[in-house]
């Protein structure tokens, strides 16, 4: 399980690597192809929809994980930020799973996303009182594809109005 | 299929006066005993009083089928084609003339009439040793005539204890989830049926998401998660009065509902600040007992058949794992050790093994193992499929199985299967929309 760990990381790095120097000069493809998955996370912004310009509605994680990417913590701080200028504003947190688990264990696992986008918001400076966690397992994908690119879309909390 | 062995006995024992067949079900069965089950007969008075009653024509041989279908399903009868039968169904059922039943190779032979006596439907039948020419059980019963469904599944029930030494599992009912609509925006609705797909009702309208409904084994009470007003809570559902309501009152979603065996208690997993324990809540007195406490995820709860003890998964090892404890919740071992994750423990009706779902190398098993994690058994392979369910007698397991989407995303479906604990005899259960997350019901008679 450690190797696989490793490899997994080294692959992650790998990936980054290749994206950043593709970028220079191939901007289409490492976008739509490479770019859009970092290990397994969802790097893309197919699905994302705005709370205002410039708030990503949504963050993504690895498969049976629920720890915070770089990219996730940028999102979650732009939420945060948006939040505190807009104080009447409550928040649902929406977390989800892919496909490949079972039902129960995924909803606990969404219940832990969620609250892991929870406790982000909240170390920069949003009530508690101001986020209600929600999840929804694999009962809601967004992708209705069975590849990993699907599930990396699938895997996701999403912060929802809720007022 | 290939690997199909052949264990039935065909037991002899003339000292004894009775108990001649016997069918072996501890393994695979490659040759299943033909049977013959003649129509219960029925004279036209009779006949015409049931046809205007439950508009079915000749409800002798639509009781019948039921019989005939239940015992073909189970994998270890074959009854043979009615266009064989050289002996009239009234007859036969007074006295078969055995030679001729002998001839088209039938060992066992089922043979009744149906009256229609005072507004109810009576019923006799008999059970007949072929070789040994000997009856080896005769039964009357009567009922409602809207029950004659039943009235079939009680007669396999009881051909199928006879012959097998084991009791059965034709009388009983699924609840189930229908489902229906784009993957990503399922309806689902919970629906009940008879254990042969018939009698299939919607017991919820779809207005929102229910999941995992499970019988209770002491009475027509069903557990499930309902996503009513948003918040995913256990509800308590009595079938037969359609009365719902939230099990306990948790800051938070409940979820993995199931009975105790003595049905008095609800086992389920409560989840707060990303993590999830097991809670238990007493029926009568209402008093919530926290079970386990450890930072993972511990979900998917069952007891086992004296109450002493309970399976779960939890991730505490880093990685989804089935766990037995005390139902104390002390004294709490890990026992799936093989490769990849494991979940959905649910403990046999026997004691005797734990059924579970296993994802390996992307792909779904359903499997069984014992108590002691040791002698793990995979069944079935597939795509994605999960959450067995057993059959009251332990015999069969029950599970839903979903299909990849194309490149597109269409294609999915999502079906109920049962398998035979020996891993043979799979088989779809027909429903009439996509189904999931199946429970079975005790024996409805006992």
């Amino acid at each position: 399980m450690t190797l696989s760990k490793i490899f997994k990381n080294t692959l992650l790095v790998l990936t980054a690597c290749l994206v950043l120097s593709a970028c220079a000069t191939k901007k289409e493809i490492a976008g739509d192809i490479e770019g859009s998955m970092q290990g397994d996370v969802y790097m893309g912004t197919d699905t994302v929809e705005y709370l205002a310009e410039g708030v990503p509605d949504r963050v993504f994680f690895a498969t049976n994980e629920s720890i915070l990417t770089t990219a996730s913590r940028e999102t979650l701080r732009a939420q945060a930020a948006w939040m505190r200028k807009n104080s009447s504003i409550n928040v649902v947190l929406e977390g989800h799973a892919d496909e490949r688990g079972t039902r129960e264990y995924n909803l606990a696992l969404g219940e832990r996303r969620a609250n892991a986008a929870k406790d982000y918001l909240m170390t920069y400076g949003i009530s508690s009182d101001r986020i209600t966690v929600l999840s929804y397992g694999k009962e809601r994908p967004v992708d209705s594809g069975s590849n990993p690119l699907s599930w990396s879309k699938n895997r996701r909390s999403v912060t929802v109005k809720a007022n | 299929m290939i690997k199909k062995i052949i264990t039935l006995f065909l037991i002899l024992i003339p000292i004894n006066s009775y108990a001649l067949i016997e069918v072996d079900i501890t393994r695979g069965n490659l040759d299943p005993l033909p049977v013959a089950v003649s129509p219960l007969s029925i004279d036209e008075k009779s006949r015409k009083s049931f046809e205007k009653v439950l508009k079915k024509e000749n409800i002798g041989e639509e009781i019948s089928s039921i019989v005939e279908n239940n015992l073909s399903t189970s994998g270890l009868f074959n009854p043979l084609s009615k266009e064989a039968f050289l002996q009239a169904p009234d007859i036969a059922n007074l006295k078969p003339r055995f030679e001729d039943w002998n001839l088209i190779k039938a060992q066992a032979l089922i043979t009744g009439k149906v009256n229609y006596v005072g507004d109810k439907l009576r019923v006799e039948f008999r059970l007949w040793d072929v070789l040994a020419a000997k009856e080896m059980m005769a039964l009357a019963f009567t009922t409602v005539p809207s029950n004659w469904r039943r009235v079939g599944h009680i007669i396999s029930d009881k051909v199928y204890e006879r012959l097998t030494g084991e009791r059965g599992y034709f009388d009983t009912r699924i609840i189930y989830v229908a489902e229906e609509g784009p993957k990503t925006q399922r309806i689902k609705k919970l629906a009940i049926m008879d254990q042969d797909g018939e009698n299939n009702k919607f017991l919820t309208l779809g207005n929102e998401l229910v999941l995992t409904p499970r019988f209770n084994p002491t009475s027509q009470m069903v557990t499930y998660l309902s996503y009513f007003k948003n918040l995913p809570r256990v509800y308590l559902l009595d079938i037969e009065t359609g009365t719902q309501e939230v099990v306990g009152d948790f800051p938070g979603m409940t979820f993995a509902p199931r009975f105790s065996p003595d049905g008095k208690k609800i086992i389920m997993s409560f989840a707060k600040d990303g993590k999830s324990d097991i809670y238990t809540m007493d029926l009568e007195n209402r008093i919530v007992q926290r079970i386990t406490n450890h930072p993972s995820i511990d979900t998917s709860p069952s007891y086992s058949p004296d109450g002493k003890y309970i399976t779960f998964n939890s991730d505490r090892s880093g990685y989804q794992q089935i766990y037995i404890m005390k139902s104390d919740g002390s004294d709490v071992k890990r026992i799936s050790f093989g490769n990849g994750l494991y979940g959905t423990p649910v403990w046999s009706p026997r004691g005797d093994l734990i059924a579970f779902t296993k994802l390996h190398k992307g792909k779904f098993y359903i499997g069984v193992m014992r108590t002691d994690g040791k002698g793990e058994r995979l069944l079935t392979e597939n795509y994605y499929q999960e959450a067995p369910s057993w059959s009251p007698n332990g015999r069969v397991l029950i599970f839903y199985r979903e299909t990849k989407t194309n490149d597109k995303g269409e294609g999915f479906t999502a079906k109920l299967w049962s398998i035979d604990l020996t891993g043979y005899n799979e088989r779809q259960i027909k429903t009439p929309i996509d189904a999931s997350d199946p429970s079975w019901s005790s024996l409805l008679s006992n």
